[in-house]
């Protein structure tokens, strides 16, 4: 049996404790461990983007992240966006609104990549945003209706709405 | 697409990794784990022991001490990204950063990552030598610096032993007013740079250059200064024709060669981007002078 240890975070709001291998990635103990399937695991080598999650409010790649680094820390998922009542986040019903997704393997980093960017820069425009989620890739290739979800969701979050 | 197992070490204290650093065979260090993750994961690297830097008190930070910079090795991209003292004494670094992985890649990515990685394309190397940066050195047997000109040993190979860690890096701002610039080509946004360049470039009151720095990337295992250039620039007016003439020394360098680009493309590729970046640079320059 491997080593393992115990680590003790914060995940969707929710305190989590769990025995993990050391090798394990935060992509995996999300998935695996926790049963949050939400967070997809596309390239595992960090350049798809896929399985991006917010720890302690900024966007990162699970897969180059060792569970046993995220100890102590806050992380949310695509699954912690909505409110608990299910009320969607402004990026969550912007995708909705505006048809971000088609296949939707990369939504949900791409939800979490824009929820984070936007929280900080709400007034980001179009070329702001495509540099923001230059670190996503859409097999679809459906941008532009990714770029527009945005853009509208920037405006409901400067709006408070 | 797995790591094998390893040991982890998350020491608390650099006196802590210092001894887990002397002490570890076959053990690797996990700065922001951009590169090394991946390479786990694809078992391009299986150690023994991963030592991990981001528990280590002290490793982060910026300081501006006047006459440098001072930065703590596992200062993330992110925050050299969005720090007001390199925007205002080494904007050019903001510039390259830019270029720099994505958004969720600069979150964790450290400064002290790139340079020990020392990819051949990788951006803050080329800017640490454009300032003739110096690099601290801690081991078991005691600290030392080194010179950015003398890091490298060769293909992603810094000039580092077994038992011993970066711990920071100061970098000597220049003081006169100048512009800089940093440009670059890469296939996509974000990838590995085919080629990159940075420069300072400052003027004497008549548009004369007075002072010139060129760092170039991509081209060779270690970024290379254009030193013949940038003395043949002294003294020159700031004009096109005197960039066209200092790029040409870009255009004669001994370029690596991949499956994607020739070595004779990198080498033209250099002098293209030097000459615009001395442009860029140059106007910048004369904006810092007369505005």
């Amino acid at each position: 049996m491997a080593e393992t240890r115990r680590i003790r975070l914060t995940v969707n709001g929710r305190p989590v404790e769990a025995e993990v291998e050391p090798r394990r990635h935060l992509g995996d103990f999300l998935r695996q461990t926790l049963g949050l399937t939400g967070t997809h695991l596309g390239c595992e080598h960090g350049v798809c983007g896929a399985c991006t999650v917010i720890v302690d409010g900024v966007p990162a790649r699970s897969c180059l992240m060792l569970a046993v680094q995220a100890d102590g820390a806050q992380v949310t998922s695509v699954e912690g966006l909505a409110k608990p009542d299910g009320t969607l986040h402004p990026i969550q019903a912007a995708f909705h609104a505006h048809h971000g997704l088609q296949c939707g393997f990369c939504t949900p980093g791409m939800l979490t990549t824009l929820a984070a960017f936007l929280a900080e820069q709400p007034d980001a425009g179009e070329t702001d945003i495509r540099e923001a989620i230059s670190g996503n890739i859409c097999r679809c290739t459906g941008y532009e209706n990714i770029v527009d979800a945005a853009l509208a969701a920037g405006k409901a979050m400067r709006g408070g709405s | 697409m797995k790591p094998a197992p390893f040991a982890y070490h998350d020491p608390r204290t650099l006196d802590d990794l210092l001894g887990l650093a002397g002490r570890l065979e076959n053990a690797k260090l996990l700065a922001g784990g951009q590169s090394l993750v991946s390479m786990l994961n694809m078992r391009f690297v299986i150690p023994d022991h991963v030592i991990d830097l981001n528990r280590v008190a002290g490793l982060s930070g910026i300081a501006d001490t006047g006459n440098a910079i001072e930065i703590g090795a596992m200062t993330r991209q992110r925050a050299l990204e969005r720090d007001p003292v390199i925007a205002a004494k080494a904007p050019v670094m903001q510039e390259a950063l830019r270029h720099v992985g994505h958004l969720q890649t600069r979150s964790r990515g450290t400064i002290g990552g790139s340079l020990c990685h020392l990819d051949p394309s990788a951006e803050l190397c080329a800017v640490a030598r454009l300032y003739d940066a110096t690099l601290h050195v801690a081991g078991a047997r005691g600290k030392r610096d080194i010179a950015m000109a003398d890091w490298s040993l060769g293909f992603m190979t810094p000039a580092l032993e077994p038992d011993e860690v970066l711990t920071g890096i100061t970098l000597p701002v220049w003081r006169e007013p100048h512009g800089h610039a940093f440009v670059e080509l890469a296939r996509r946004h974000g990838d590995f740079a085919i080629a990159g360049v940075g420069c300072l470039v400052a003027l004497d009151g008549k548009d004369t250059i007075a002072r010139a720095a060129i760092s170039i990337v991509g081209i060779a295992t270690a970024p290379v200064r254009l030193t013949e250039a940038e003395t043949a620039l002294t003294g020159q007016p700031a004009n096109a024709a005197t960039f066209k003439a200092a790029a040409v020394h870009a255009t004669k360098l001994d370029c690596l060669a991949d499956a994607h680009v020739s070595a004779a493309y990198r080498a033209r590729l250099a002098g293209v981007l030097t000459e615009r970046a001395l442009a860029i640079a140059a106007a910048r320059a004369q904006g810092a002078a007369h505005g």
